[in-house]
């Protein structure tokens, strides 16, 4: 019975988000509670059965499921430590994001199909994460985009049909690259499973050349959602989304998903020392820093609160493949904690954004003064959020940015501690001023649209997100030396990867 | 084995039912869609029939009136044919109940009749062995697909008949004088018996140009694709259904039978089919793109999709088997997801008397089973996981790769990008207002439902390829056979 549920399970965590999507789908618009009712349902269970598999990871139960999909290639699901850290993040911020959501769009149109796609979005993070080998992570990532691009297009507007122009022309291009990349690594290596250290290592000299070129085909591909300079430029055009959209696309799945499968490529299929023999690592880490650099920059000169924030995700995110590119087991810890201490401190700051934007129509820094006075609480949430991204201690982007610093020094590269300190003033440079504004200026006569909310300061459902995020950011960091924090589970993917026989 | 299954000429049931089932549409005009039905249903029970008794017996063979090769007519059924017939039973099915929804009843007295004569001959076509039997069937194939393309009515319709009937009687001609030429100099029409004779002649180069002209002409290859989207896109969309489906393969099926059982060992004409293949991909996606009619836009995606099957040639070459696996899985997907296209797109226009892209008004609100069946069917067209067409894509992909045809893997990723292009345009134009919105008409939820199905089950058809793959090897249809052994 046991081998059944180990088998089976990790579709079922599949299916506890697809099933209310398809079912939410058919569901008439007026009928708010069944959805509602739905939607929560599904999120907690899948919460449920990934506390279940988590728990049974730590009892040494293995946890996979195969089907054959072509002769020679199967579909592998597997919960090893990489697919759970991504899962976890991934449940938890997909109830927070839930709730965010059915408040967001309350009285807007079309929300069954909203939510439906919603859902259809999470099932294929959640695939993504659970990936056993690249055809399984080929798939998930295609049907990802598939299912965000009618969140993007879902106001109808003539300005959201362009913006899900563009950012099909990046992605769709983008996984046709990492298509190509994958066939060819099949036809040399006649396997594609995730395996600790890579499996390419074994290969015959002749084929290094073949090998660099798929490397890069696989970042390019992988680096689309990513949002590695020059392939970002689908994300700040995506803002035109529902805040919800915003906060999830940004903070879980479309660009996680892009970043985690730079992680899965470098250590799982290439392996991290086979690669930097290659020499591909160094180009990575030059990209990366670049991208890092030039995001912060960008966001310095937009007054658009969410574009500021688009630009600071394409700068943050290559934090994690910067922390891959340093190819040292410090930077790896920095990099992989990363994945779920700017998935925290992002989504909060997304949240609160939008939360401006329903309750007082606020979309421009500018807009923005005083506004600390009227909605403390949520200033309060996009303060902790933008403290952490500057990496002030105790919040979780300081633990990220100390193991990347601590982890260039160990491997040698000095130059990336000038980026880290570089970036870190350029995000002061482009947060401090909208806390300045916030917290210490007079506050307009009259907000841009301002929604009543009675005596509270907005929506419970728009207002505990934020605050559940912000105090989740704080806390990984505070509490980062505790077990079961997201650090102890980063060490414990860089011990896999660099110290066990 | 049940016994009742035993001895039950399920081949010969194929061609019988859908004959007698058009008899007798065309006798009792009023019960015409029933008689479809049935007939349909009974073609499906029939396939399937035939599919038992080839997984028990191995290759079917059958000789009709005791008269045997090299004079007499034969039927043959090996994993290739089983395939293409359960294909089009199942399209069949589809197509069937699209249509009881979709005539009226002056016009349903005339469709039933044709549309299961082009059944019949489908049939039969799938289970010839010879190559004189293979014309008839094709000839009478062309000729009824003509007659449903002209139903519908109206000036473009019988314009775009007129072409298709000149194209495909042309067609036939060129492929008739090829087996004349090959019975002049082997002295059979039988396919097994002409594999073991032919040898690499003038005559024999000749005949193959010529078939091969002729039918290259008919599945409506780059070049000679001109005549298809006239064709396709003025039909009823029941028949263009039909039309892009079904019978332009056909003539693939044949052009693949006769390359693998006779002529694989010409060389220099898979290259050839392979670069035209090409071309159609990027030609026809590109002709799509540029499109601003939805019916037109698919027809063109055909004339790309038919190329996709094109290039198994050259990639099968150094014994890719899977290049043959991949054109046989994209032929089946294709089917699925076009018709399904072609149902969606009359749905779009049975609802707002239009088909233009853009005055697509908020469809996906409006008729969302409909826009989402364009969709999930988009998804195979486009090669995008999961789907049958993914598969075919990865298989070609895996074979270009293998051989070192950098060109061909060109294409096939620049054809995924247009697809993806032109139809994402469509699904744009699904979500937003049209400046003059019209007034909506009610469509059926039968014709709406079924679109999704069949588009469902392309997708579905991603996840099957260990189950499909060994009914297709039944009678090692896809491993050449050596000319002379």
């Amino acid at each position: 019975m046991n081998a059944v549920i180990n088998e089976w399970i990790l579709l079922l965590v599949l299916g506890s988000s697809l099933l209310p999507g398809l079912i939410i789908f058919g569901l008439a618009e007026e009928r708010r509670g069944l959805r509602t009712t739905l939607n929560l349902f599904g999120a907690l269970f899948k919460l449920f059965l990934v506390i279940w598999i988590l728990w049974g990871v730590f009892n040494q139960q293995h946890y996979e499921t195969r089907l054959e999909l072509l002769p020679g290639l199967e579909f592998v699901l597997r919960a090893g430590p990489l697919a759970l850290l991504f899962v976890s993040l991934s449940t938890i911020l997909w109830l927070v994001t839930t709730i965010y959501a059915i408040g967001y769009l309350e009285g807007s149109p079309h929300r069954s199909r909203f939510f439906g796609f919603f859902s259809l979005c999470v099932t294929a993070t959640v695939g993504v994460a659970l990936s056993g080998n690249l055809i399984t992570f080929l798939i998930f990532y295609e049907l990802l985009t598939l299912s965000t691009y009618p969140l993007i297009v879902h106001r109808g507007t003539e300005v959201a049909r362009k913006a899900g122009h563009i950012y099909l022309l990046y992605t769709i291009i983008g996984g046709a690259v990492l298509l190509l990349g994958t066939v060819w690594l099949y036809t040399i290596t006649g396997t594609l499973e995730f395996t600790p250290r890579g499996f390419l290592a074994d290969l015959d000299k002749t084929y290094h050349p073949a090998l660099v070129i798929i490397f890069f085909l696989m970042i390019a591909g992988l680096g689309v959602k990513a949002a590695l300079v020059p392939l970002h430029g689908w994300l700040p055009n995506a803002m035109v989304a529902p805040a919800p959209v915003s906060a999830l696309l940004h903070a879980v799945a479309v660009v996680k998903a892009g970043a985690f499968g730079i992680v899965r490529i470098v250590y799982e299929v290439f392996g991290v020392d086979f690669a930097a023999s290659l020499g591909v690592t160094r180009p990575l880490a030059w990209l990366a820093a670049f991208t890092i650099i030039y995001g912060s920059i960008r966001a310095l000169y937009q007054d658009d609160l969410k574009r500021r924030l688009a630009f600071s995700t394409v700068s943050q995110v290559s934090y994690i493949a910067l922390g891959v590119a340093i190819a040292g087991p410090i930077a790896t810890i920095g990099g992989v904690v990363h994945l779920v201490h700017q998935g925290l401190m992002k989504i909060t700051l997304f949240f609160c954004a939008g939360n401006l934007a329903e309750t007082l129509g606020i979309h421009k820094i500018s807009e923005m003064n005083g506004v600390g006075r009227r909605m403390p609480w949520t200033m309060t949430a996009f303060t902790i959020g933008a403290f952490g991204m500057i990496g002030a201690p105790p919040i979780a982007g300081f633990i990220s940015k100390w193991y990347l610093g601590w982890g260039a020094l160990e491997t040698g590269q000095t130059w990336v501690l000038l980026v880290l300190l570089g970036s870190s003033l350029l995000n002061a440079a482009y947060f401090l001023p909208i806390l300045h504004a916030a917290w210490f200026r007079q506050p307009p006569d009259k907000w841009p649209h301002e929604h009543d909310f009675g005596r509270k300061e907005t929506a419970w459902a728009l207002l505990l997100p934020p605050l559940i995020t912000a105090v989740s950011a704080l806390f990984v960091g505070l509490f980062a030396a505790l077990p079961f924090s997201p650090l102890e589970w980063a060490e414990l993917i860089a011990e896999r990867e660099f110290y066990q026989p | 084995m049940p016994v009742f299954i035993l001895n039950i000429p399920w081949a010969a049931l194929l061609i019988i039912v859908p004959l007698i089932g058009m008899l007798l549409a065309f006798l009792f005009s009023s019960a015409a869609r029933w008689m479809g039905f049935i007939t349909v249903f009974l073609n499906l029970i029939a396939v399937l029939g035939l599919a038992q008794e080839l997984s028990s017996n191995g290759v079917f063979q059958h000789t009709v009136g005791g008269w045997s090769a090299p004079l007499g007519i034969e039927l043959y059924a090996d994993g290739l044919s089983l395939l293409l017939l359960f294909t089009t039973a199942l399209v069949s099915l589809g197509v069937a109940v699209y249509a009881a929804g979709y005539f009226s009843h002056s016009k349903a007295s005339s469709f039933w009749p044709i549309w299961l004569m082009l059944l019949t001959a489908l049939n039969a076509l799938f289970l010839s062995s010879d190559i004189f039997n293979l014309y008839v069937t094709l000839e009478l194939l062309g000729l009824s697909a003509v007659a449903l393309t002209a139903l519908a009515g109206g000036r473009a319709a019988l314009l775009g008949a007129m072409r298709y009937l000149l194209t495909t009687l042309g067609g036939s001609l060129l492929y008739l004088l090829g087996v004349a030429l090959l019975y002049h100099a082997y002295d059979t029409v039988d396919i097994q018996l002409l594999s073991q004779r032919v040898e690499i002649s003038p005559v024999t180069w000749t005949a193959l140009g010529l078939m091969f002209l002729g039918l290259s002409l008919k599945t409506a290859l780059f070049p000679f694709h001109f005549w298809l989207p006239p064709a396709h896109s003025s039909a009823a969309s029941p028949v263009s259904a039909l039309l892009s489906a079904l019978v332009i393969k056909a003539s693939f099926y044949m052009m693949l039978r006769l390359w693998l059982e006779l002529f694989s060992d010409f060389g220099v004409i898979d290259q050839v089919l392979g670069l035209l293949g090409a071309l159609a991909v990027l030609w026809g996606s590109w002709q799509a793109l540029r499109q601003t009619r939805l019916k037109l836009l698919v027809a063109y995606s055909t004339v790309a999709q038919v190329g996709y099957l094109f290039l198994a040639f050259p990639l099968a070459g150094g014994n890719q088997v899977f290049a043959w696996y991949a054109a046989g899985y994209l032929l089946i997907s294709h089917a699925l997801a076009k018709s399904a296209m072609f149902m969606a797109t009359g749905n779009l226009l049975q609802y707002g008397n239009h088909d233009r892209i853009a005055d697509l008004d908020r469809v996906v609100q409006r008729l969302p089973i409909t826009a989402g069946a364009f969709a999930v069917a988009g998804v195979s067209i486009m090669g995008l996981p999961p789907s049958g067409g993914f598969i075919g894509k990865w298989w070609l992909l895996e074979s270009a790769l293998v051989s070192g045809r950098w060109d061909l893997v060109t294409v096939l990723i620049l054809g995924g990008l247009l697809a993806a292009a032109y139809i994402f345009r469509v699904l744009g134009y699904t979500f937003t207002e049209a400046p003059v919105p019209h007034e909506a008409k009610r469509v059926p939820p039968a014709m709406q439902w079924i679109a999704l199905i069949l588009a469902s089950a392309s997708i579905l058809l991603g996840f099957l390829a260990p189950q499909i793959l060994p009914w297709l090897n039944i009678g090692d249809a896809l491993i050449v056979v050596e000319a002379g052994s």
